[in-house]
Protein backbone atom coordinates (compact mmCIF):
# COMPACT_ATOMS: atom_id res chain seq x y z
CA UNK A 1 0.00 0.00 0.00
CA UNK A 2 1.30 3.76 -1.27
CA UNK A 3 1.88 5.34 1.75
CA UNK A 4 0.03 8.83 2.19
CA UNK A 5 2.96 11.22 2.46
CA UNK A 6 4.69 9.52 -0.55
CA UNK A 7 5.98 11.84 -2.96
CA UNK A 8 5.46 10.97 -6.70
CA UNK A 9 8.32 12.47 -8.48
CA UNK A 10 6.38 12.71 -11.83
CA UNK A 11 3.16 14.91 -10.77
CA UNK A 12 5.87 17.49 -9.07
CA UNK A 13 6.77 21.05 -11.63
CA UNK A 14 10.32 21.13 -12.57
CA UNK A 15 11.99 23.31 -9.62
CA UNK A 16 10.01 21.30 -6.96
CA UNK A 17 11.38 18.25 -8.57
CA UNK A 18 14.72 19.38 -9.05
CA UNK A 19 14.90 20.08 -5.00
CA UNK A 20 13.30 16.70 -4.29
CA UNK A 21 16.91 15.19 -6.19
CA UNK A 22 18.87 16.88 -4.24
CA UNK A 23 17.36 15.59 -1.14
CA UNK A 24 17.22 12.14 -2.25
CA UNK A 25 20.89 13.00 -3.64
CA UNK A 26 21.29 13.63 0.35
CA UNK A 27 19.86 10.51 1.29
CA UNK A 28 21.13 8.34 -1.23
CA UNK A 29 18.32 7.12 -2.53
CA UNK A 30 19.81 5.65 -6.40
CA UNK A 31 16.22 4.44 -7.82
CA UNK A 32 14.33 7.80 -7.18
CA UNK A 33 17.44 9.80 -8.83
CA UNK A 34 17.61 7.19 -11.75
CA UNK A 35 14.18 7.86 -11.72
CA UNK A 36 14.67 12.10 -11.51
CA UNK A 37 16.84 11.64 -14.68
CA UNK A 38 14.52 10.17 -16.77
CA UNK A 39 11.29 12.58 -16.04
CA UNK A 40 13.71 15.52 -16.29
CA UNK A 41 15.18 14.53 -19.98
CA UNK A 42 11.50 13.22 -20.87
CA UNK A 43 10.64 16.97 -20.12
CA UNK A 44 12.98 18.15 -22.62
CA UNK A 45 15.71 18.88 -19.99
CA UNK A 46 19.34 19.15 -21.56
CA UNK A 47 21.52 16.57 -19.88
CA UNK A 48 23.93 18.92 -18.85
CA UNK A 49 21.60 21.13 -17.34
CA UNK A 50 20.21 17.92 -15.58
CA UNK A 51 23.87 17.11 -14.48
CA UNK A 52 24.81 20.70 -13.30
CA UNK A 53 21.07 21.67 -11.49
CA UNK A 54 20.06 18.40 -10.21
CA UNK A 55 23.33 16.25 -9.66
CA UNK A 56 26.04 18.18 -9.07
CA UNK A 57 24.07 21.24 -7.17
CA UNK A 58 23.03 18.66 -5.17
CA UNK A 59 26.08 17.01 -4.43
CA UNK A 60 27.13 19.99 -3.66
CA UNK A 61 25.15 20.30 -0.39
CA UNK A 62 26.59 16.76 0.42
CA UNK A 63 30.00 18.26 -0.24
CA UNK A 64 29.56 21.02 1.91
CA UNK A 65 27.37 19.21 4.86
CA UNK A 66 30.48 16.47 4.90
CA UNK A 67 33.42 19.23 5.15
CA UNK A 68 31.37 20.70 7.93
CA UNK A 69 31.10 17.42 9.63
CA UNK A 70 27.15 16.90 9.35
CA UNK A 71 27.39 14.29 7.35
CA UNK A 72 29.94 11.00 7.59
CA UNK A 73 31.65 8.71 4.77
CA UNK A 74 28.84 6.52 4.75
CA UNK A 75 26.18 8.96 3.71
CA UNK A 76 28.48 10.67 1.15
CA UNK A 77 29.25 7.40 -0.33
CA UNK A 78 25.52 6.51 -0.50
CA UNK A 79 25.29 9.88 -1.96
CA UNK A 80 27.74 9.00 -4.28
CA UNK A 81 26.16 6.02 -5.78
CA UNK A 82 22.78 8.06 -6.11
CA UNK A 83 24.87 10.42 -8.18
CA UNK A 84 26.69 7.75 -10.37
CA UNK A 85 23.78 5.99 -11.12
CA UNK A 86 22.27 9.19 -12.66
CA UNK A 87 25.56 9.98 -14.48
CA UNK A 88 25.18 6.33 -16.05
CA UNK A 89 22.27 7.57 -18.00
CA UNK A 90 23.31 10.80 -18.93
CA UNK A 91 27.05 10.16 -19.77
CA UNK A 92 25.79 8.55 -23.35
CA UNK A 93 23.41 11.47 -23.49
CA UNK A 94 25.82 13.99 -23.19
CA UNK A 95 27.88 12.81 -25.24
CA UNK A 96 25.23 12.91 -28.11
CA UNK A 97 24.11 16.71 -27.32
CA UNK A 98 27.78 17.60 -25.95
CA UNK A 99 28.35 19.71 -23.14
CA UNK A 100 30.85 22.67 -22.58
CA UNK A 101 34.21 20.82 -21.75
CA UNK A 102 36.51 22.11 -19.00
CA UNK A 103 39.93 20.64 -19.66
CA UNK A 104 41.02 17.07 -18.87
CA UNK A 105 42.45 15.14 -16.20
CA UNK A 106 44.47 11.58 -15.28
CA UNK A 107 43.80 10.63 -12.17
CA UNK A 108 45.20 7.78 -9.99
CA UNK A 109 46.44 6.60 -6.33
CA UNK A 110 50.08 6.18 -5.78
CA UNK A 111 52.17 3.15 -6.28
CA UNK A 112 51.22 0.97 -2.64
CA UNK A 113 48.14 2.51 -2.27
CA UNK A 114 44.83 1.05 -2.61
CA UNK A 115 42.49 3.40 -1.23
CA UNK A 116 40.27 5.39 -3.60
CA UNK A 117 37.03 6.13 -2.11
CA UNK A 118 38.44 10.02 -2.84
CA UNK A 119 40.01 9.69 -6.11
CA UNK A 120 36.40 7.93 -7.17
CA UNK A 121 34.20 10.90 -5.56
CA UNK A 122 36.86 13.69 -7.52
CA UNK A 123 37.11 11.46 -10.85
CA UNK A 124 32.66 11.87 -10.53
CA UNK A 125 32.53 15.51 -9.30
CA UNK A 126 35.40 16.52 -11.95
CA UNK A 127 33.28 14.51 -14.79
CA UNK A 128 30.05 16.27 -13.38
CA UNK A 129 31.71 19.50 -13.73
CA UNK A 130 32.48 18.84 -17.31
CA UNK A 131 36.14 17.57 -17.60
CA UNK A 132 37.48 14.32 -19.22
CA UNK A 133 38.70 11.79 -16.84
CA UNK A 134 40.94 9.24 -17.14
CA UNK A 135 40.76 6.99 -14.12
CA UNK A 136 44.36 5.25 -13.48
CA UNK A 137 42.68 3.39 -10.68
CA UNK A 138 45.03 2.14 -7.82
CA UNK A 139 48.96 1.69 -6.87
CA UNK A 140 50.33 3.72 -10.05
CA UNK A 141 53.86 4.07 -10.52
CA UNK A 142 55.39 6.92 -11.58
CA UNK A 143 55.92 4.95 -15.11
CA UNK A 144 52.24 4.46 -15.49
CA UNK A 145 51.54 7.84 -14.78
CA UNK A 146 53.80 9.33 -17.19
CA UNK A 147 52.87 7.05 -19.88
CA UNK A 148 49.25 8.00 -19.46
CA UNK A 149 50.56 11.64 -19.52
CA UNK A 150 52.10 11.22 -22.75
CA UNK A 151 49.70 9.65 -24.36
CA UNK A 152 46.48 11.60 -23.36
CA UNK A 153 48.04 14.98 -23.07
CA UNK A 154 46.00 15.86 -19.89
CA UNK A 155 45.78 19.46 -18.58
CA UNK A 156 45.71 18.43 -14.79
CA UNK A 157 47.56 15.75 -13.32
CA UNK A 158 45.51 14.35 -9.91
CA UNK A 159 47.46 12.17 -7.16
CA UNK A 160 45.66 10.63 -4.37
CA UNK A 161 46.98 8.76 -1.09
CA UNK A 162 45.45 7.95 2.08
CA UNK A 163 48.72 6.36 3.95
CA UNK A 164 51.47 8.08 5.40
CA UNK A 165 53.47 5.64 3.82
CA UNK A 166 52.88 6.28 0.41
CA UNK A 167 52.13 9.86 -0.09
CA UNK A 168 55.88 10.56 -0.59
CA UNK A 169 55.82 8.64 -3.55
CA UNK A 170 53.92 11.70 -5.14
CA UNK A 171 57.05 13.54 -4.82
CA UNK A 172 59.03 10.85 -6.63
CA UNK A 173 56.61 11.52 -9.82
CA UNK A 174 56.84 15.22 -9.66
CA UNK A 175 60.64 14.86 -9.68
CA UNK A 176 60.52 12.39 -12.47
CA UNK A 177 58.24 15.54 -14.02
CA UNK A 178 61.11 17.88 -13.55
CA UNK A 179 63.62 15.40 -14.57
CA UNK A 180 62.15 14.56 -17.87
CA UNK A 181 61.52 18.42 -18.35
CA UNK A 182 57.48 18.00 -18.47
CA UNK A 183 56.47 19.38 -15.08
CA UNK A 184 55.56 22.26 -16.19
CA UNK A 185 52.82 21.17 -18.69
CA UNK A 186 50.94 19.92 -16.54
CA UNK A 187 48.88 20.99 -13.56
CA UNK A 188 49.41 18.92 -10.40
CA UNK A 189 47.09 18.47 -8.15
CA UNK A 190 47.19 15.91 -4.88
CA UNK A 191 44.54 15.08 -1.99
CA UNK A 192 44.35 12.35 0.53
CA UNK A 193 43.97 12.32 4.11
CA UNK A 194 46.99 12.57 5.49
CA UNK A 195 48.02 15.68 3.15
CA UNK A 196 47.68 19.27 3.99
CA UNK A 197 48.84 22.64 1.97
CA UNK A 198 52.33 22.27 3.02
CA UNK A 199 53.23 18.91 2.00
CA UNK A 200 51.68 19.70 -1.79
CA UNK A 201 53.67 22.81 -1.20
CA UNK A 202 57.14 21.17 -0.33
CA UNK A 203 56.68 18.08 -2.78
CA UNK A 204 56.24 20.45 -5.71
CA UNK A 205 52.29 20.29 -6.61
CA UNK A 206 50.45 23.12 -7.86
CA UNK A 207 47.87 22.88 -4.89
CA UNK A 208 46.50 20.18 -2.12
CA UNK A 209 42.94 19.56 -2.54
CA UNK A 210 41.22 18.71 0.78
CA UNK A 211 37.91 17.94 -0.79
CA UNK A 212 36.17 16.60 -3.91
CA UNK A 213 34.70 19.97 -4.50
CA UNK A 214 38.03 22.12 -3.55
CA UNK A 215 39.52 19.94 -6.11
CA UNK A 216 36.91 20.88 -8.41
CA UNK A 217 37.06 24.51 -8.26
CA UNK A 218 41.19 24.29 -7.83
CA UNK A 219 41.20 22.94 -11.36
CA UNK A 220 38.96 25.27 -12.50
CA UNK A 221 41.01 28.36 -11.76
CA UNK A 222 43.86 26.81 -12.77
CA UNK A 223 42.57 25.64 -15.87
CA UNK A 224 41.07 29.09 -16.74
CA UNK A 225 44.41 30.78 -15.39
CA UNK A 226 46.45 28.25 -18.21
CA UNK A 227 44.47 28.98 -20.99
CA UNK A 228 44.96 32.87 -20.03
CA UNK A 229 48.31 32.28 -19.91
CA UNK A 230 48.42 30.90 -23.22
CA UNK A 231 46.58 33.64 -24.95
CA UNK A 232 48.51 36.40 -23.21
CA UNK B 1 42.00 -1.93 37.53
CA UNK B 2 41.94 -2.66 34.13
CA UNK B 3 40.01 -0.49 31.49
CA UNK B 4 37.49 -1.71 29.69
CA UNK B 5 37.73 -1.41 25.76
CA UNK B 6 34.26 1.27 25.48
CA UNK B 7 35.91 3.59 27.78
CA UNK B 8 39.48 3.22 25.78
CA UNK B 9 37.76 3.86 23.14
CA UNK B 10 35.15 6.79 23.95
CA UNK B 11 36.87 8.63 26.77
CA UNK B 12 40.08 7.42 27.41
CA UNK B 13 42.01 7.07 30.49
CA UNK B 14 42.93 9.61 33.11
CA UNK B 15 46.85 9.52 34.49
CA UNK B 16 47.15 8.48 38.07
CA UNK B 17 49.76 11.03 39.10
CA UNK B 18 52.14 8.95 39.91
CA UNK B 19 55.49 8.87 38.48
CA UNK B 20 58.21 10.52 37.18
CA UNK B 21 57.41 9.90 33.45
CA UNK B 22 54.10 10.35 32.00
CA UNK B 23 53.47 8.24 28.93
CA UNK B 24 50.19 9.74 26.51
CA UNK B 25 49.18 7.23 24.55
CA UNK B 26 46.27 5.98 22.60
CA UNK B 27 43.34 4.31 24.14
CA UNK B 28 44.38 1.37 21.54
CA UNK B 29 47.48 0.60 23.64
CA UNK B 30 46.18 0.73 27.11
CA UNK B 31 46.28 -2.72 27.84
CA UNK B 32 49.84 -3.23 26.26
CA UNK B 33 51.32 -0.46 27.99
CA UNK B 34 49.97 -1.27 31.31
CA UNK B 35 50.76 -5.59 31.02
CA UNK B 36 54.37 -4.13 30.23
CA UNK B 37 54.42 -1.87 33.33
CA UNK B 38 52.67 -4.59 35.23
CA UNK B 39 55.57 -6.99 33.83
CA UNK B 40 58.63 -4.65 34.21
CA UNK B 41 57.51 -3.01 37.32
CA UNK B 42 57.61 -0.09 35.89
CA UNK B 43 56.11 2.12 39.06
CA UNK B 44 57.95 5.10 38.08
CA UNK B 45 55.91 5.46 34.69
CA UNK B 46 52.34 7.28 34.98
CA UNK B 47 49.93 6.65 31.91
CA UNK B 48 47.35 8.56 30.22
CA UNK B 49 45.36 7.70 27.27
CA UNK B 50 43.52 9.55 25.20
CA UNK B 51 40.11 8.20 23.48
CA UNK B 52 40.90 5.54 21.07
CA UNK B 53 38.31 6.91 18.46
CA UNK B 54 40.07 9.98 17.55
CA UNK B 55 41.68 7.51 14.83
CA UNK B 56 38.22 8.59 12.94
CA UNK B 57 39.47 11.50 12.86
CA UNK B 58 42.79 11.54 12.60
CA UNK B 59 43.55 15.55 12.33
CA UNK B 60 42.11 15.59 16.33
CA UNK B 61 45.12 13.67 17.48
CA UNK B 62 47.51 16.06 17.34
CA UNK B 63 45.78 19.06 19.22
CA UNK B 64 44.84 16.42 21.35
CA UNK B 65 48.34 15.39 22.04
CA UNK B 66 49.41 18.62 22.27
CA UNK B 67 46.50 19.25 25.20
CA UNK B 68 47.65 16.86 27.15
CA UNK B 69 51.56 17.45 27.28
CA UNK B 70 50.81 20.94 28.07
CA UNK B 71 48.49 19.94 30.75
CA UNK B 72 50.81 17.64 32.22
CA UNK B 73 54.18 18.89 31.77
CA UNK B 74 54.46 20.54 34.70
CA UNK B 75 54.10 17.41 36.76
CA UNK B 76 56.80 15.13 35.42
CA UNK B 77 60.31 15.19 34.53
CA UNK B 78 59.04 13.63 30.99
CA UNK B 79 56.43 13.47 28.99
CA UNK B 80 56.64 10.87 26.11
CA UNK B 81 53.83 9.83 23.18
CA UNK B 82 52.73 6.70 22.66
CA UNK B 83 51.07 7.30 19.17
CA UNK B 84 52.74 6.17 16.07
CA UNK B 85 52.29 8.67 13.15
CA UNK B 86 48.65 7.13 12.82
CA UNK B 87 47.15 9.44 9.73
CA UNK B 88 48.41 12.69 10.69
CA UNK B 89 50.62 12.84 8.13
CA UNK B 90 53.62 14.01 9.90
CA UNK B 91 52.24 16.88 11.84
CA UNK B 92 52.22 15.04 15.18
CA UNK B 93 55.63 13.89 14.68
CA UNK B 94 56.60 18.50 13.87
CA UNK B 95 53.84 18.94 17.03
CA UNK B 96 56.55 16.72 19.15
CA UNK B 97 59.04 18.30 17.79
CA UNK B 98 58.14 21.50 18.85
CA UNK B 99 56.94 20.72 22.21
CA UNK B 100 60.06 19.35 23.02
CA UNK B 101 58.68 15.68 23.69
CA UNK B 102 59.41 12.24 21.74
CA UNK B 103 57.15 10.07 20.53
CA UNK B 104 57.28 6.42 19.12
CA UNK B 105 58.29 5.72 15.61
CA UNK B 106 55.91 4.27 12.96
CA UNK B 107 53.34 5.29 10.75
CA UNK B 108 50.65 2.91 12.82
CA UNK B 109 50.52 0.75 15.71
CA UNK B 110 50.46 -2.23 13.71
CA UNK B 111 53.71 -1.37 12.21
CA UNK B 112 55.65 -1.30 15.66
CA UNK B 113 53.69 -3.96 16.99
CA UNK B 114 55.36 -6.27 14.03
CA UNK B 115 58.56 -3.71 14.76
CA UNK B 116 58.77 -1.40 12.10
CA UNK B 117 62.13 -2.59 10.17
CA UNK B 118 60.11 -5.78 9.88
CA UNK B 119 56.89 -4.17 8.52
CA UNK B 120 58.72 -1.84 6.33
CA UNK B 121 60.27 -4.74 4.17
CA UNK B 122 56.75 -6.47 3.89
CA UNK B 123 55.18 -3.66 2.64
CA UNK B 124 55.38 -4.39 -1.39
CA UNK B 125 53.74 -7.55 -0.38
CA UNK B 126 50.80 -7.01 2.13
CA UNK B 127 49.69 -3.03 0.84
CA UNK B 128 46.49 -5.17 0.17
CA UNK B 129 46.05 -6.00 3.47
CA UNK B 130 44.07 -5.13 6.26
CA UNK B 131 46.03 -5.16 10.00
CA UNK B 132 44.12 -5.40 13.40
CA UNK B 133 45.53 -5.79 16.52
CA UNK B 134 44.27 -6.98 20.01
CA UNK B 135 42.07 -4.08 20.47
CA UNK B 136 40.86 -3.73 17.17
CA UNK B 137 39.48 -7.44 17.14
CA UNK B 138 38.07 -6.45 20.47
CA UNK B 139 36.72 -2.97 19.09
CA UNK B 140 35.66 -4.12 15.51
CA UNK B 141 32.05 -2.97 15.32
CA UNK B 142 32.91 -0.10 17.04
CA UNK B 143 36.17 0.98 14.84
CA UNK B 144 35.13 -0.48 11.69
CA UNK B 145 31.73 -2.06 11.35
CA UNK B 146 29.32 0.60 12.76
CA UNK B 147 31.63 3.79 11.68
CA UNK B 148 31.94 2.87 8.04
CA UNK B 149 28.17 2.06 8.09
CA UNK B 150 28.21 -1.52 7.62
CA UNK B 151 25.66 -2.36 10.21
CA UNK B 152 22.99 -0.68 8.30
CA UNK B 153 25.09 -0.51 4.95
CA UNK B 154 26.32 -3.71 4.18
CA UNK B 155 26.32 -3.13 0.57
CA UNK B 156 29.26 -0.55 0.77
CA UNK B 157 31.22 -3.26 1.73
CA UNK B 158 32.87 -3.35 -1.44
CA UNK B 159 33.36 0.69 -1.84
CA UNK B 160 35.84 0.51 1.43
CA UNK B 161 37.09 -2.96 1.13
CA UNK B 162 36.85 -4.40 -2.78
CA UNK B 163 40.88 -3.35 -3.39
CA UNK B 164 41.51 -5.34 -0.30
CA UNK B 165 42.73 -9.22 -0.30
CA UNK B 166 43.78 -10.03 3.31
CA UNK B 167 43.30 -9.47 6.71
CA UNK B 168 46.11 -10.38 9.00
CA UNK B 169 45.10 -10.37 12.67
CA UNK B 170 48.57 -9.07 14.66
CA UNK B 171 48.48 -11.36 17.97
CA UNK B 172 49.58 -9.55 20.97
CA UNK B 173 48.70 -12.22 22.93
CA UNK B 174 47.59 -16.17 22.15
CA UNK B 175 44.22 -15.95 22.83
CA UNK B 176 41.85 -18.64 21.41
CA UNK B 177 38.62 -16.60 21.28
CA UNK B 178 40.33 -13.53 19.92
CA UNK B 179 41.65 -15.56 17.02
CA UNK B 180 37.73 -17.17 16.16
CA UNK B 181 36.82 -13.51 16.25
CA UNK B 182 39.53 -12.31 13.85
CA UNK B 183 38.57 -14.76 11.48
CA UNK B 184 34.87 -13.88 11.60
CA UNK B 185 35.76 -9.99 11.32
CA UNK B 186 38.38 -11.13 7.72
CA UNK B 187 34.69 -13.16 6.75
CA UNK B 188 32.32 -10.18 7.27
CA UNK B 189 34.65 -8.24 5.43
CA UNK B 190 35.18 -10.79 2.75
CA UNK B 191 38.82 -11.10 2.96
CA UNK B 192 41.31 -14.02 3.88
CA UNK B 193 42.33 -14.11 7.10
CA UNK B 194 45.67 -14.65 8.48
CA UNK B 195 46.57 -14.47 12.49
CA UNK B 196 50.32 -13.64 12.72
CA UNK B 197 51.86 -13.62 16.28
CA UNK B 198 53.94 -10.23 17.46
CA UNK B 199 53.93 -10.00 20.72
CA UNK B 200 54.60 -5.72 21.46
CA UNK B 201 56.99 -5.61 19.11
CA UNK B 202 59.17 -2.12 19.29
CA UNK B 203 56.78 -1.35 21.97
CA UNK B 204 58.19 -2.99 24.54
CA UNK B 205 61.81 -2.23 23.75
CA UNK B 206 60.94 1.63 23.52
CA UNK B 207 59.33 2.00 26.46
CA UNK B 208 62.17 0.30 27.99
CA UNK B 209 64.38 2.61 26.58
CA UNK B 210 62.04 5.58 27.77
CA UNK B 211 61.98 3.86 31.27
CA UNK B 212 65.21 3.48 31.48
CA UNK B 213 65.47 -0.24 32.49
CA UNK B 214 65.49 -3.50 30.54
CA UNK B 215 62.10 -4.88 29.32
CA UNK B 216 60.95 -8.30 29.67
CA UNK B 217 59.96 -8.63 26.08
CA UNK B 218 56.96 -11.27 26.35
CA UNK B 219 53.58 -11.44 26.44
CA UNK B 220 51.12 -11.88 29.08
CA UNK B 221 49.40 -15.34 29.50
Amino acid sequence: MADDDEIILSELSDDELVLQMHDDLYDGMKEEIEEGVNILIARGWTPYDVLTKALVAGMTIVGADFRDGILFVPEVLLAANAMKAGMFILKPLLVETGAPRMGKMVIGTVKGDIHDIGKNLVAMMMEGAGFEVLDLGINNSVEKYLEALERERPDILGMSALLTTTMPYMKVVIDTMKEKGMREDYIVLVGGAPLNEEFGRAIGADAYCRDAAVAVETAKMYVARKHNQLSA
Amino acid sequence: MIPSDTMLTEAGLPPAHTGRILLVACGALAHEILALKRLNGWDHMDLQCLPANLHLWPDRITPAVAAAVAEHRDRYDQIFVVYADCGTGGQLFEKCKELGVEMIEGPHCYSFFEGNAAFATKADAEFTAFYLTDFLVRQFDAFVWRPMGLDRHPELRAMYFGNYTDLIYQAQTDDPVLDAKARDCAARLGLAYTRRFTGYGDLARVLAQVSGTAAQDVSPD
